[in-house]
């Protein structure tokens, strides 16, 4: 069993089947990518597993609960993370307060009332958003404006508030896309120093090869809304359904 | 059935000038993607052309009537427009007489010339920044030009009335074969629907037929893609901001015999005309047009004594009921896009 | 101090230092000068800074921290004033139990249409309180007219009840009074040319802002606060971080409405009248314009912009061209009869053009409101002083620059 058991998810708008039967398993502690050429429904597959849409069949089990019909908090309480193509970050707030939001929300829940608490007291949530920082080299930026950071940092900043709330999955959409070479690179070492420092399960849905080959340890190649194949990436990389599927080379 | 003929008719008055002022409001929504808190002003400074022509038209010099005496026997003195003077006393008394219509012609441009002018000057500057501050920039505006409006002409309604033709009723029933005097209706109010109508037909045929209103359209539409193809959408925007203030001005103008203008008339009708564009749609403008009319036959509905005795107050809060159920229910409004201003 | 941090601490201390020596800074001419009517240290109007510096305080906290921006605030505010004016009728006059429900049924209805409106953002959020407050105004002035009063206004009558003033019919109208001190009376001071007046009312109206400024100081401090200010900055991201925005926007909501109504309640207070004009959108626009004035989102700017509106609104209404052709005896008439003119419209009953102007000015130029205003000020100056500003005004820039 693992962490994440996708089974017989099906989706429609109108006409189109953008997933018909998908049926996934993310084992615990690996990095898990899904590839596929535009249009395969990575992105809806995304947005149902982060409740923002809700298949018309199938189930979606998260750590043996099922998280379809939940809102994005709920299944974000429940353990997941998601980093976003474009870096959500809260750019009017402090580096340190991006980070310490995250810290609250796995102490307190939700919601809660903490209205006449002062900030300045929470040494507990102050020494975790601290610490989170050094960890991806942030903490002389702790005081500075998150909007006023560079792309790098907003992604590393965005990869550190997921990672403070120790996600038991780790969802990354698309982590590099529109980066340039160099930051692609410093993206893939962070994630790489990210795995080796804790045990965490990551699922990326990625357009490069470059990225997907150089972490993940299984592969599900989805086309037309429909897992073609799933395998190690060694395995992946010469296999004739995946460059028919990318490529539309048939007769390979 | 009379009853319901007549509430109809009631409500279409209302209705025209929510819909006048809703259309423009979703133009200027649509194109320039601004929330436009001074719409209602331009309704009321379109009012207010109408009362200063009336004014000036009405501009007299006493004359010594040899032909008549007042009560200790010396001449009297009369008031003679000077109108009557240049275009001889018939004519004379009949422009005078036709004072609101003849507005329009001095309507026209002056609204343009603010519509043009408000857009260059402050509402350009406005595109990129939040729609609260858009908000708030407009509402500052709608009061600085309600004071000026009351600071010129002072704080009570002033009459200014429609042409003498077009007063009194016209007796609705009967045309209907109901029984004579059941259906009353003052005529200056069908004039003003059959110019609403007139005016809606103009707006829509522009946008429909001219190729400038199709770049309209398709920039409503998306604005990046049509940007994209080299066409100068900024300028023409900028006349469309100043065609919506127009529009909204005609409704005034030809309001003044309903309402004698005061200067929170535009403020008053900017509240409703704003749920009107809610219930229709945020950015559409057969939406706009259609709550308008259905929202002042509602509230037309809501004040009759039968209804007002079931639900005492219903005509006061109708329109708000129906806005807060179909922002909660139906957020994209009547006839609005899906995903247009929706969270 | 007090759960405060230190800057803080001193910004309170220095606020609660102006706010009860207000009737010595604001009297600084001596009576009888020419200059005499621009003191503003007369209870009655010290006493509407700081209540509605209490109003603006309370939607500072929902506009500046959430974002979310109410045209319908005014509606607890007339809430307020009518369930005071309703303790005083039927309880008594004293202005505890009038404050408790005024807060009470200001907060009941703010959390019904906080609920819904709030399923709403942006402008359509707007446009709802808007309509809302617009209904609750319609049904004060003409459906409700026995709880309202209508057109005329809720006042006090020989006949009310006041169960626990022991009821009986006095002959004249009682006053509101706490714990035995009338809120009317009024203590003189002469000093020299200068007289100085301290109202009951203005103290305890002064005591009551300065507990709901500091508490506006813990909530903007607190965990809750910075949730406030990432719903304005990225809501998006608050979902995906676990965390519910809709109690904390609704929270935040409530305790504005709260605010209003106590703001309310103390207008009752100090007058006990209650009419439906005080819950008109423009009423709701008023606050609005304070915050923005002062400095949406910043702890001092509200009690600031109150401030000014209420002495400007003050000041220009009394001017009027008498007092202009005093001023300006001094020039050659054709030059005097000039400016007469040309100021005439913004003065008087003009003040609400000048207000507008401001506004506009406001929101054009300084969208952080005068506490922006005075930063800039205060940056220019320690430019000159030091030429690297250093760090602190580069953090300050940063901290202006628009979120992309």
């Amino acid at each position: 069993m693992g962490i994440l058991e996708v089974k017989g998810v099906n989706k429609r708008f109108g006409g189109l089947q953008a997933l018909g039967d998908v049926n996934l398993s993310v084992a615990e502690h690996t990095v898990h990518a899904i590839i596929g050429p535009n249009g395969a429904g990575k992105s809806t597959l995304l947005n149902v597993l982060v409740g923002k849409l809700i298949p018309d069949s199938g189930s979606v089990m998260f750590d043996g609960k099922s998280v379809l019909g939940r809102k994005p908090h709920e299944i974000n309480q429940m353990g997941i993370s998601r980093v976003f193509q474009t870096p959500e970050i809260f750019a009017d707030l402090t580096v340190l307060e991006n980070v310490m939001i995250p810290c609250f929300a796995r102490r307190d829940g939700a919601f809660r009332m903490h209205a006449f608490e002062s900030v300045a007291r929470e040494g507990d949530i102050l020494g975790q958003a601290e610490t989170m920082l050094a960890d991806v080299n942030m903490l002389d930026k702790a005081h500075a404006h998150a909007g006023s950071l560079s792309r790098g940092d907003k992604r590393r900043l965005e990869m550190a508030m997921c990672l403070v709330q120790e996600p038991k999955l780790l969802l990354l959409d698309e982590p590099t896309a529109g980066m340039a070479r160099a930051d692609t690179n410093n993206t893939i070492d962070l994630l790489k120093e990210i795995k080796d420092k804790r045990p965490i399960t990551m699922c990326i849905i990625e357009h490069d090869m470059h990225v997907v080959f150089s972490l993940a340890e299984r592969i599900t190649v989805l086309a037309q809304g429909t897992p073609l194949i799933e395998d190690t990436p060694d395995n992946i990389k010469g296999h004739p359904k995946v460059r028919e599927a990318y490529l539309g080379e048939a007769q390979v | 059935m009379d009853a319901i003929i007549l509430q109809i008719l009631n409500g279409l008055d209302k209705g025209s000038a929510y819909a006048l002022i809703a259309l423009g409001l979703t133009l200027i929504f649509g194109t320039l993607g601004v929330v436009n808190f001074a719409h209602g002003a331009l309704f009321m400074i379109g009012a207010f052309c109408a009362v200063t022509l009336n004014a000036l038209l009405g501009m007299s010099h006493q004359v010594e009537d040899p032909t008549r005496t007042d009560f200790l026997g010396n001449p009297l003195q009369v008031d003679v427009p000077y109108v009557q003077d240049i275009f001889g006393e018939a004519l004379g008394a009949s422009i005078i007489d036709w004072a609101v219509p003849l507005s329009i012609l001095l309507a026209i441009p002056v609204m343009l010339l603010i519509g043009l002018v408000m857009e260059r000057g402050l509402i350009r500057h406005f595109y990129k920044r939040p729609h609260a501050d858009q908000i708030l920039v407009t509402f500052g505006l709608a009061i600085v030009l309600q004071e000026i409006i009351k600071a010129i002409y002072g704080a009570n309604p002033i009459p200014t009335p429609a042409p003498d033709a077009f007063r009194g009723s016209v007796d609705f029933g009967q045309w209907l074969g109901f029984q004579a005097g059941s259906i009353i209706y003052p005529v200056w109010r069908l004039v003003y629907f059959f110019f609403s109508a007139l005016i809606i037909a103009g707006v829509f045929a522009f946008l429909q037929f001219t190729t400038f209103g199709m770049v309209v359209r398709a920039g409503m539409a998306d604005r990046e893609t049509v940007g994209l193809l080299g066409i100068d959408i900024d300028r023409r925007f900028t006349l469309m901001f100043g065609i919506a203030a127009a529009v909204a001005g005609l409704a005034g103008v030809m309001y003044t015999p309903i309402l004698s203008p005061n200067y929170h008339m535009g403020m008053d009708f900017l509240v409703l005309s704003f749920v009107v564009v809610v219930v229709g749609g945020m950015g559409s403008l057969p939406g706009a047009v259609l709550a308008g009319f259905l929202l002042g036959i509602l509230q037309s509905f809501a004040s009759m004594n039968a209804v007002k005795s079931l639900l005492p107050g219903i005509d006061q809060i109708i329109i708000y009921l129906v806005a807060i159920a179909i922002l909660l229910l139906r957020p994209r409004g009547l006839m609005g896009r899906k995903g247009v201003m929706e969270e | 101090m007090l759960g405060l941090g230190k800057k803080d601490f001193t910004l309170f201390l220095a606020v609660a230092a102006i706010t009860l020596l207000a009737p010595f800074i604001l009297n600084p001419f001596p009576t009888g000068s020419g200059l005499a009517q621009f003191n503003a240290g007369y209870p009655d109007l010290m006493q509407r800074f700081v209540i509605y510096g209490i109003f603006a305080i309370g939607f500072n906290i929902l506009f500046g921290l959430t974002g979310y921006l109410s045209f319908g605030h005014a509606a607890f505010l007339g809430l307020g004033s009518y369930s005071a004016v309703w303790m005083f009728k039927l309880l008594s006059m004293n202005v505890i139990p009038a404050l408790i429900l005024s807060v009470i049924v200001a907060g009941l209805f703010a959390l019904v249409i906080g609920y819904i409106s709030l399923r709403r953002s942006g402008i359509y959020f707007s446009i709802l309180t808007l309509a809302f407050a617009q209904m609750a105004y319609a049904l004060a002035y003409s459906v409700l007219t026995p709880l309202t009063n209508g057109e005329t206004g809720l006042q006090l009558t020989l006949d009310d009840p006041r169960v626990l003033d022991g009821g009986g019919r006095p002959t004249s109208l009682p006053v509101t009074e706490l714990f035995g001190m009338e809120m009317r009376d009024t203590a003189s001071l002469g000093l020299g040319a200068w007289d100085f007046t301290f109202g009951v009312g203005f103290y305890f109206c002064a005591v009551v802002m300065l507990i709901s400024f500091y508490l506006a100081i813990r909530i903007f401090r607190s965990p809750f606060g910075m949730m406030l200010r990432a719903v304005k900055s990225n809501q998006q991201r608050m979902n995906y971080t676990g965390l519910n925005t809709r109690p904390y926007t609704l929270a935040a909501f409530v305790i504005s409405g709260m605010y209003a109504g106590l703001a309310g309640g103390l207008l009752a207070c100090m007058d006990p009248l209650a009419g439906a004009e005080r819950m008109q959108w423009t009423a709701s626009g008023e606050v609005v314009l304070m915050t923005i004035l002062g400095g949406a989102g910043t702890l001092i700017g509200p009690i600031l912009g109150a401030g000014m509106i209420k002495y400007f609104e003050n000041i220009f209404s009394k001017i009027n061209d008498a007092v202009l052709h005093q001023w300006f005896a001094a020039l050659p008439d054709g030059l005097e009869d000039f400016l007469v003119t040309i100021i005439h419209p913004f003065i008087g009953k003009g003040w609400h053009l000048t207000l507008g102007l401001m506004f506009m000015a406001v929101v054009i130029f300084l969208p952080g409101g005068l506490v922006e205003g005075g930063q800039r000020v205060g940056r220019l100056f320690r430019r000159r002083d030091r030429k690297a500003g250093g760090a602190e005004a580069q953090a300050a820039e940063q901290r202006r620059t628009p979120a992309e």
